[in-house]
């Protein structure tokens, strides 16, 4: 789509008490876009509450929740609208305050530009920084200082020039992080009383260069999307017939055909990048299809071409099984497919990211499994240096690898936005945890293919007479865990079953003498009693663990390692004053006297299994009684036979 | 204000687009509100587009208060006979029965339960999980925040700190059940962009929305039609036939008109490039009380 003299999308960031919201009311008053009604409702609330000292206080205008706007801090991304006789503008604005990372990566992701606010008696700040990086690590190359408050300041052009010449080193600094060419201006301005924003100053008569509305309504925008390959996620398919009422969707049809109806079928879509001819030749992915479209529709219309932006939808050649998440592509330029990514992540959510850890990916193409593999760096957004992190916290942000269970197509991010983006959803909360960049997809993907077994899995555990699984004991130190799997073991034997038995003896002191019990390494000690659980399960063996495992994404993490089905929870509901008060260890007094930091029950949480398959109370339980209902269990869900308990 | 080049409507349309056929593509059971209005106009009208030649595989849902002018209701009929689209429609039977009005109630009382309460209870009846509503952005200051996909938990309540982060045009509409999402197609537009696509698109609006001689009282400053005989005068008001159109149409004695002379769609345009009142001015609603808006959102309203 032409964008020449469409919509540009920008947004405002800066610091609390940058004048943001400020700037941006003045920017609407100045252009005509405020309405009577609204100035009179802004003069009477700038009197009451307003902070501009009896002038208007034009931030009244945007701040428009109620929490934020008793608090005078915006808290969201708000978005404003206005036009001038050069084009239409969508402001994205977004908080300054550092805590909301998040919200300024929303707003850039769907900006072209942005506008960065400096107040003039503090110059460049560590948020200044903060704010560049982001809208370049974003994306966005085109980018003004408006360096704002210059009435606080004299309107003085040497203090002016040294914060200039703070900014464009500042854009130097970032710009290993962030290649290509970047498109900087930086503005004197006061938001307040509007000078430089549509018309140059006469109180700064030394600034002669281009004021923020020239700037907006001037930008060049040509879309490096459009000169990508083209590449068309399949959004919808249109499956219908025609019935006497006009056209019907298939699975609306109720009666059987009596007699041949006209069919049709075509697949809906926005062009994520790139240009599209009717009679093209095409490939679907990911099954490799190879096509051409024989009617393209924009909308109602027949047409001949279509841009990215377009929201079409095309009828191929032949008959093809398309699915909602293919992605049609030029057969001569197709994108790569990979299931193995170096990404960047903004983290969102307030769960802290480790590595090991499992979430929905989603893109245009489908979502899919992903795990983060290993955690490479967090880049230092003060510095602009990438420093090495164990784990992520909310607003980090930093490169990882990243596993997906199946291959899907992609571009990288700075080749083709819109497929190289993606976000993480959490698998428990469904939040939003991350929005991530492609980078590269990394080559061993292609090159280690699962070992290929000779010996399926089900003829190891046929051979002994039972199906593998995983009995997960679950619950705080002392609540019996060790004792029950010794019991349960012991039984299982005697029954003539294959078993094995992992606790914190066998594992701590081997396998996992690395770790220790930061929460970094309780994940990874987790992953890897999970993965051994997971062998020896492949090899027919009945398993039987013993750990805390306080952390419910860590079991259901192993839960997902294994078959579906052969992870049984069972979780040890004996109450924390019990626990305490057996202490067989003694850890209990200790870490009451605080000398065990993150100890579980104390001073670090214990997240129940939500659905178990089995709770068992040591405390009104016998462990030989618990013994009895864990075979219970095994026998009713078919992993024994039940002549084989005693 | 003039801008010389409406190319930039296509970007919105075909922004809109994208939304419906995403949010129908993730949903099981979807609704497009229609509240006969212009934004529902516009918003069925790129339904249209969205799944043509097919039609759009969702019903309308109206919530009738029985308070709507009555030229509205004959529109409706017209549209769906003209489109063939299903269209459900829901009164609350206990505001019904109760009687309740928007003139002895209070306009908060009665908008709680005949509307408010009234799409909730046609919400849960259908089960519908993505709700289509024609709200704009520009519209009011709380509207300005909102989402594409807004997600609403299991009692149709909105968290205006707690929504997701709508990153690229990816959304994420992971939801358990008995959650919802209510989408907004046209968040991006003003009311200006409505009615230039409006024109460039021919779309039939209720002729309410241009200026004729109705008959209307003043009754606080603001101009109410008299559209049947429920309404009734206040002793010293008067009736008078005015030259009035209405910018926002709702229930008739809580939406005030607009002294104009706009008779066509070119007219309105012309009228709103010049004009200095905000759209929602005639909306009696927004003012009964402070962050008033926000407050009907938070407890489900659209």
């Amino acid at each position: 789509m032409s964008n020449s003299n469409g919509i540009l999308r920008f947004l405002t960031c800066g610091s609390v008490d940058d004048g943001k919201s400020t700037l941006i009311g003045h920017l609407l008053h100045l252009t005509g876009n405020l309405f009577d009604d609204q100035l009179l409702v802004l003069e009477e609330e700038s009197a009451r509450i307003g902070n501009a000292a009896g002038m208007m206080d034009y931030s009244l205008l945007l701040d428009g929740l109620m929490a934020e706007r008793e608090q005078g801090i915006t808290i969201d991304v708000a978005y404003r609208y206005f036009e001038t006789p050069k084009r239409k503008f969508i402001v994205a604005d977004t908080p300054g305050h550092e805590s909301y990372t998040r919200n300024m990566a929303t707003g850039a992701s769907n900006c072209s530009a942005s506008l960065i606010l400096v107040d003039a008696r503090q110059g460049v700040l560590p948020q200044t920084r903060r704010h560049l990086l982001i809208c370049l690590l974003m994306g966005i190359r085109k980018v003004l200082f408006a360096i704002n408050k210059m009435d606080l300041v004299g309107r003085d052009e040497a203090r002016f020039r040294e914060i200039e010449q703070e900014c464009l080193s500042l854009a130097e600094g970032a710009s290993t992080l962030a290649p290509g060419s970047c498109a900087l201006q930086v503005v004197p301005v006061s938001a307040l009383h509007g000078d430089n924003l549509s018309v140059l100053s006469e109180s700064m008569p030394w600034y002669r260069g281009v004021t923020v509305l020239e700037w907006l309504e001037n930008l060049e925008l040509v879309e490096s999307t459009a000169k990508a390959p083209f590449r068309l996620p399949v959004q919808y398919v249109l499956k219908g017939s025609m019935e006497s009422n006009g056209w019907q969707h298939e699975d609306a049809q109720t009666s059987a055909p009596s007699h041949r109806r006209a069919t049709w079928r075509s697949y809906a879509g926005s062009v994520a990048s790139g240009a599209v001819k009717k009679g093209d030749r095409v490939v679907i992915l990911p099954s490799g299809v190879e096509t051409s479209i024989e009617r393209l529709l924009v909308g109602d219309k027949e047409a001949d071409a279509a841009t990215a932006g377009m929201a079409v939808s095309v009828v191929l050649a032949g008959e093809h099984d398309v699915v909602r998440g293919d992605c049609i592509a030029h057969l001569s330029d197709r994108p790569e497919q990979a299931d193995l990514f170096k990404v960047r992540l903004v983290w969102m959510d307030r769960q802290p990211m480790y590595a090991g850890r499992s979430y929905l990916f989603r893109t245009h193409f489908g979502t899919i499994e992903a795990k983060i593999t290993r955690i490479r760096n967090r880049i230092g957004l003060d510095s602009c240096e990438l420093l090495s992190a164990s784990q992520f916290d909310q607003n980090d942000i930093g490169e990882v690898e990243l596993a997906l269970a199946r291959r899907f197509p992609f571009d990288p991010y700075l080749e083709c936005t819109e497929t190289g983006a993606f976000i993480l959803i959490d698998r428990i909360s469904n939040a939003t945890a991350a929005c991530g960049m492609i980078l590269h997809s990394m080559r061993r993907s292609s090159n280690i293919h699962l070992h290929r077994e000779e010996i399926p899995r089900e003829l190891r555990s046929a051979q002994k007479g039972q199906k593998p699984c995983v009995v997960w004991l679950t619950g705080l130190s002392g609540s019996g865990k060790s004792t029950l799997a010794n019991v349960l073991e012991v039984v299982l034997h005697a029954g003539g079953h294959h078993t094995m038995l992992m606790d914190g003896d066998n594992i701590r002191h081997g396998l996992n003498r690395d770790l220790g019990f930061a929460e970094a390494d309780r994940i990874e000690n987790i992953r890897r009693i999970g993965e051994v659980a997971k062998l020896m399960t492949d090899a027919g063996l009945i398993v039987i663990t013993a750990f805390i495992s306080p952390f419910r994404a860590d079991r259901d993490m192993v839960r997902t390692l294994l078959p579906a089905g052969e992870f049984l929870e069972v979780h040890l509901t004996t109450s924390l004053e019990v626990c305490e008060a057996r202490d067989p260890k003694g850890l209990y007094r200790k870490a009451r006297m605080g000398e065990i930091p993150n100890f579980t029950g104390i001073n670090s949480p214990y997240q129940e299994p939500l659905q178990p398959d089995l709770r068992l109370d040591t405390a009104s339980r016998s462990v030989e009684e618990c013994a009895d209902l864990i075979m219970n269990l095994l026998q009713q869900q078919g992993f024994i036979a039940r002549s084989s308990s005693r | 204000m003039k801008v010389m080049n409406t190319e930039y409507l296509l970007q919105l349309e075909q922004e809109a687009i994208r939304i419906i056929r995403e949010a129908v593509a993730e949903a099981e059971h979807p609704v497009m509100m229609y509240s006969i209005g212009k934004d529902s106009a516009v918003m069925l009208h790129l339904a249209l587009k969205a799944f043509y030649p097919l039609k759009p595989p969702f019903p309308l849902l109206h919530v009738d208060t029985t308070w709507k002018f009555r030229e509205m209701i004959t529109f409706r009929a017209d549209i769906v006979r003209r489109y063939g689209v299903e269209l459900i429609t829901h009164t609350n039977p206990e505001g019904l029965r109760d009687g309740i009005n928007p003139m002895t109630h209070g306009s908060r009382l009665y908008t709680d339960i005949m509307k408010t309460e009234a799409l909730k209870q046609a919400l849960d009846k259908g089960g519908f999980d993505m709700i289509f509503g024609g709200a704009r952005r520009d519209e009011e200051k709380s509207r300005a925040k909102e989402r594409f996909f807004s997600f609403r938990d299991a009692n149709h309540r909105w968290d205006p700190r707690g929504q997701r982060p709508e990153l690229w045009s990816i959304p994420n509409l992971k939801k358990n059940r008995g959650e919802s999402f209510r989408v907004f197609p046209l968040s991006n537009w003003t009311e200006l962009d409505v009615w230039r696509y409006i024109s460039r698109e021919a779309i039939p609006v209720v002729p309410l929305y241009f200026a004729a001689e109705r008959l209307v009282v003043e009754r606080n400053g603001q101009l109410i039609m008299l559209d049947d005989e429920r309404f009734k005068l206040l002793p010293g008001e008067e009736a008078k036939l005015l030259r009035v159109r209405f910018r926002t149409l709702g229930c008739y004695p809580l939406t005030a008109g607009v002294l104009s002379t706009a008779a066509s769609v070119a007219e309105i345009i012309e009228e709103l490039e010049q004009v200095s009142m905000s759209e929602r001015c005639g909306r009696l609603i927004d003012f009964d009380q402070s962050g008033s808006m926000e407050r009907k959102k938070q407890e489900g309203y659209f």
